[in-house]
């Protein structure tokens, strides 16, 4: 098989841009280190590119022409969009994969209808878990977008047959590949409840998640979530895209709904692959 | 209200230096090329995060654009804030006040 890891991590801005204003700096730096050992982890796997699955926040598409699902096929990409002080992210240049990046298109749309793009800026989505898994950008990105913020959205059983289709892709090709899916579970960000975790729900989440129980994780509604885990629990796409492209079973790495600072319950978790 | 209006303006201006740029130098040419309310465009003009935030903007378009004012963290929280104080609950969108307006960090708490 070419897929040779497949991860979550979570994505929230302040991960980089508020590291200074940290309190717990214990709390941060044991979740810095799991993310660095996520980094090494993909590393000891051959990756020769990585799949990036990210909700992303307005940096490409707008409610003129929201895609479900795109997939970048660029030679490079800059990021990141955002304040390069706020963020603690300086702009850079990032390689892409354009030949493998089409070919995973290809595979991916003989089931699911996907976009695709050759123009594609980085928001913190991406930036964040790049700044941590390849911090030399020196690894091909392939940027994959599920639309988590301008409703309507993607159905959950959509998103998991997206994950499938992508691991089918990524084993039709010679390629070792990497893919992380990267987003929040519960939090409330850009709103003054910035910090706020439903630490309960997030629990509940990740056991569904890492025992890979596609019928519990699909049993979610988006009117529960936005109750219970707000706006930005509807970016669970990601994470459940991941678990579905892996197939086995999860091994959660760091959880800590102890950082609010980063608006946010940071996760690291990897998956066997079956 | 001319909420898509407002909110492509904004996003535009996110992912463009050039439109950053204009939106400094001549903001009222850059303005007139979309279809906004007086009020958006005052908004926009003086960047007014309260407003902007209770007008239903993206919460993410709107902490970016924040983030180009060189709005400070925790000042960014209480304009929106204060936006629900002085121009009432969000009108539109997803990213409703939920908490009453408290903290949920001790480094905001502790400032």
């Amino acid at each position: 098989m070419s897929l040779v890891y497949t991860g979550v991590l979570s994505h929230a801005p302040g991960i980089t841009g508020r590291a200074h204003m940290v309190e717990n700096t214990d709390k941060r730096d044991e979740f810095y280190a799991a993310l660095e050992a996520q980094r090494q982890d993909i590393m000891n796997a051959g990756a020769e590119a990585i799949i990036v699955i990210a909700a992303e926040h307005f940096a490409n598409f707008f409610m003129n022409n929201m895609p479900a699902y795109c997939i970048g096929i660029s030679e490079n990409y800059e990021g990141p969009i955002e304040d390069p002080e706020w963020l603690a992210i300086e702009k850079t240049e990032i390689p892409g994969a354009p030949d493998l990046g089409k070919r995973i298109t290809r595979h991916v749309m003989d089931s699911v209808d996907v976009a695709y793009s050759e123009e594609w800026k980085f928001d913190h989505g991406i930036m964040v878990p790049l700044n941590f898994l390849t911090p030399n950008y020196d690894l091909p990105v392939i940027p994959v977008n599920i639309n988590c913020q301008g409703p309507p959205l993607t159905p959950l059983h959509r998103s998991w047959a997206f994950g499938e289709a992508l691991r089918r892709a990524c084993d039709a090709v010679p390629e070792k590949i990497a893919l992380v899916g990267t987003g929040g579970i519960s939090h409330w960000p850009a709103t003054p409840d910035s910090g706020k975790i439903n630490e309960a729900w997030d629990r509940e989440f990740l056991d569904r998640l890492m025992r890979n129980d596609k019928e519990s994780l699909l049993s979610y509604n988006d009117e529960d979530t936005y109750r219970d885990a707000g706006q930005g629990g509807f970016e669970i796409r990601t994470f459940i895209t991941a678990a579905a492209a892996a197939g086995g079973e999860g091994d959660l790495k760091f959880y800590t709904a102890e950082l609010p600072i980063f608006a946010v319950g940071c996760t690291v978790a990897s998956f066997s692959l079956s | 209200m001319s909420l898509y209006s407002l909110q492509k303006f904004l996003y535009e201006l996110n992912r463009d230096e050039s439109i950053q740029r204009q939106y400094k130098e001549d903001i009222e040419s850059l303005l007139s090329k979309y279809t906004l309310t007086d009020e958006e465009s005052n908004a926009l003009r003086t960047g007014d995060i309260g407003l902007l935030y209770v007008l239903g903007v993206n919460g993410q378009i709107l902490m970016h654009f924040a983030a180009f004012l060189g709005v400070e963290w925790f000042d960014y929280l209480d304009k929106m804030r204060d936006g629900i104080k002085d121009h009432g609950a969000v009108r539109d969108g997803v990213y409703a006040m939920t908490g009453g307006g408290k903290s949920f960090t001790t480094e905001e708490e502790g400032r």
